[in-house]
């Protein structure tokens, strides 16, 4: 889970990093309201979980409440990359000396953390690390040493921070690996880390990736997952426990077991509709295992819930999964949605318990529903029925 | 031959007496894996009976390895202790540790790989997070439903539990030496080249499977190794060429940020390497057939 910039920044504060006073608000007027508090030149930041807000004119400074308001005015409601600004965050305006850059993240490719550090912060770090790749040092954090006050001194040196700041900065480092690691984070950036005129050292923006696997040892990072801008059907599957995306411009609702199969049931259909007039999957959805009836009623009440989605490419392979509980899954949910289930169900089931599974569906005979003995026909028969609707 | 599992491993489940440990053990059992004990701490002492076979939980695995001669551990421990069970499977030295269990937070799953590397990598770990590891007719760790395909003389190595099973259901009819799915997370302790080098050098395999998907280098990796190491055939398939980016779709690996990780970058690597790489499961299998019959 991605987070904001405003609740990356709380995270940080509560591990002691340090961090500029701030408050997050909805409306222009409250961003008035929080600069005057302030009593200070504020920053207005648009909060939105995509990097070239300050290019795309999401971020403005402001030196008064009067002008606060106008900024927040025209940030909120700014469309940045897709993402709608629904709040701002009004921070003070700092003087700043110089900027750096710094990061934990996981290595995949070398099965542990790394740290990434360079004296040339402020720019995007993509560019930075193709165009001046000796700027950006990378240090390998081994996961059981973690990062001591030492470690620190290493990765500022590595990363040529100046001297008159190296020790602040490699204590701001120890804090955010507190944060990466008792957060359970895959990634903590910060760009820019500043140097202010005081020799102060300070997260003037933050990135935090939280890992969901661990969520059973944060039961408050729940709070943290903003339901107003995740996808109306993505939320709706969520409280229901199921694992699914929302794709764009689909027409071929999808449900599937195993990430991997449907992943690539998603390819097969795009490749099927090629030849149907442009069809595309219109969604992910892994029932995972224990396919149940109410799994599968669950799944298809937010697929036919769907407005985009024509026709609907139900593809089991049972491995643990039984076929012939999937088909009764399929029948139960048709009966359980009735009159809701509108579009066609293209079935295509193989492995464990086929022939049973196959018979059930051919004796419920249900009007919606076509059965395809292969993952490519029946791809084709889905996005032909897409196509045709 | 086989690699990683055969029909002399002696296998132990951690775990065993948790739903899924008894489910799959019972499974295991009546694929002909020749299981002989189990883990749990809580119930150490005690027997369980499952498939009828009396079998003994211990204490530990370094005690179940001592009484038993176990050199394989499949690992059901659920997602809060897993990290405390590999590493116990770890410091006993356990010749392998197959981690089944899903949703394991990556920084544990980083902290074991850690600690598997300081102790001298003397466990193989395959997964978390995957179905496991089969040599049909030999022997069976994990969840991969054994009637799927019999003994044969291709490989397989997929991070992807289900398409490891259709894959094998396309190509039942030649057969496999073993097949393994490492897993979809992250973090994974056996990776595709780990795979490929042991297939290389074993005398049953003839051709080699290998499935992939978005996120990561893995599978360019992997191209780069066949190219300088493997000169049995290779096919290849990837999945999550509709993928968009920024979404993770149920493996928490399986994510495409900025440029890299994508499909079409991990099949032209593959491409590059001289590896055949068809576009669908079923084309995939069709061009190993062909190899297979020109062999």
């Amino acid at each position: 889970m991605d987070l904001y910039e405003y609740q990356a920044k709380d995270l940080f504060a509560a591990h002691g990093v340090p961090v500029l006073p701030g408050r997050t608000v909805e409306t222009a007027d409250d961003a008035a309201a929080a600069a005057a508090e302030l009593g200070t030149a504020v920053v207005v930041k648009a909060q939105v979980k995509t990097g070239g807000r300050g290019k795309a004119g999401g971020v403005k400074l402001a030196e008064s409440a009067d002008e606060a308001k106008e900024k927040a005015g025209a940030i909120l409601g700014m469309d940045i990359k897709g993402h709608t600004v629904h709040r701002v965050l009004v921070t003070t305006a700092s003087d700043i000396s110089e900027e750096y850059y710094f990061s934990f993240l996981l290595d995949r490719s070398n099965r542990t953390f790394l740290a990434m550090c360079s004296a040339e912060g402020g720019m995007e770090i993509e560019q930075l690390a193709v165009e001046r790749p000796d700027a950006l040092a990378r240090i390998p954090v081994d996961a059981i040493a973690g990062v001591d006050k030492a470690k620190a001194d290493e990765i500022v040196a590595a990363g040529k921070i100046p001297a008159a700041v190296a020790d602040e900065a490699a204590q701001v480092i120890v804090k955010l690996w507190e944060t990466f690691v008792s957060e359970d984070a895959t990634l903590v950036e910060v760009n820019p880390l500043v140097r202010d005129p005081q020799d102060k050292v300070i997260a003037l923006d933050g990135k935090v990736t939280l890992d969901e696997n661990a969520g059973f040892r944060h039961p408050d990072h729940a709070a943290l997952v903003d339901e107003r801008t995740e996808n109306a059907l993505e939320a709706k599957a969520k409280a229901k426990g199921l694992n699914y995306v929302k794709l764009d411009d689909g027409q071929v609702g999808i449900i599937g077991n195993g990430a991997g199969l449907v992943m690539s049931t998603l390819d097969v259909v795009a490749y099927a509709g090629e030849k149907h007039g442009g069809v595309k999957p219109a969604n992910f959805l892994d029932i995972g295992g224990g396919a149940s009836a109410q799994v599968m009623a669950d799944g298809l009440d937010v697929i036919l819930g769907d407005p985009d989605v024509k026709s609907v490419f139900v593809n089991v392979f049972g491995g643990i999964t039984a076929c012939d509980a999937v088909a009764d899954g399929i029948v139960e949910a048709l009966k359980i949605l009735g009159d809701a289930a509108t579009k066609p169900l293209v079935v295509r089931l193989d492995g464990n318990n086929v022939v049973e599974g196959r018979r059930i569906l051919d004796e419920a005979n249900h009007p919606l529903v076509t059965q395809v003995d292969t993952m490519d026909n029946a791809a084709d028969k889905a996005a032909q029925l897409a196509a045709g609707a | 031959m086989s690699i990683f599992l055969n029909e002399n491993s002696k296998v132990i489940v951690q775990g065993i007496t948790g739903g899924e440990g008894t489910k799959h053990a019972t499974k295991m059992l009546a694929a002909g894996t020749d299981i002989v004990g189990g883990v749990n701490a809580r119930k150490a002492g005690t027997t369980v009976t499952i498939g009828g076979k009396d079998l003994t939980v211990f204490g530990t695995v370094e005690e179940a390895m001592k009484e038993t001669g176990a050199d394989v551990s499949v690992v059901f421990v659920p997602p809060k202790f897993a990290k405390d069970a590999v590493i116990e499977a770890i410091d006993a030295e356990i010749p392998l540790a197959v981690v089944i269990t899903e949703g394991i937070p990556v920084h544990d799953s980083a902290y074991f790989w850690a600690h598997a590397v300081a102790k001298g990598n003397k466990t193989r770990i395959i997964g978390p997070n995957c179905p496991g590891i089969i040599s049909p007719g030999k022997s069976n760790a994990g969840i991969i439903p054994a009637d799927i395909a019999g003994p044969g003389k291709i490989g397989l190595v997929s991070k992807s539990g289900t398409l490891t099973y259709q894959m094998m259901y396309e190509l039942r009819e030649i057969g496999f030496s073993t097949a393994i799915g490492i897993g979809g997370d992250p973090v994974i302790g056996t990776t595709h080249i780990d795979a490929l080098e042991a297939f290389e050098a074993d005398p049953e395999t003839a051709a080699i499977v290998m499935i992939g998907e978005i996120g990561g280098d893995a599978e360019e990796r992997a191209a780069a190794f066949i190219e300088a190491n493997v000169s049995k055939p290779v096919v290849g398939y990837v999945a999550g060429f509709t993928a968009p980016e920024g979404k993770t779709m149920g493996h928490a690996g399986a994510i495409v940020s900025g440029s890299a990780g994508t499909a079409q970058a991990k099949k032209e690597a593959l491409e590059a390497a001289g590896v055949k790489v068809g576009k669908t499961p079923s084309e995939t299998a069709a061009l190993m057939r062909e190899i297979i019959a020109g062999l």
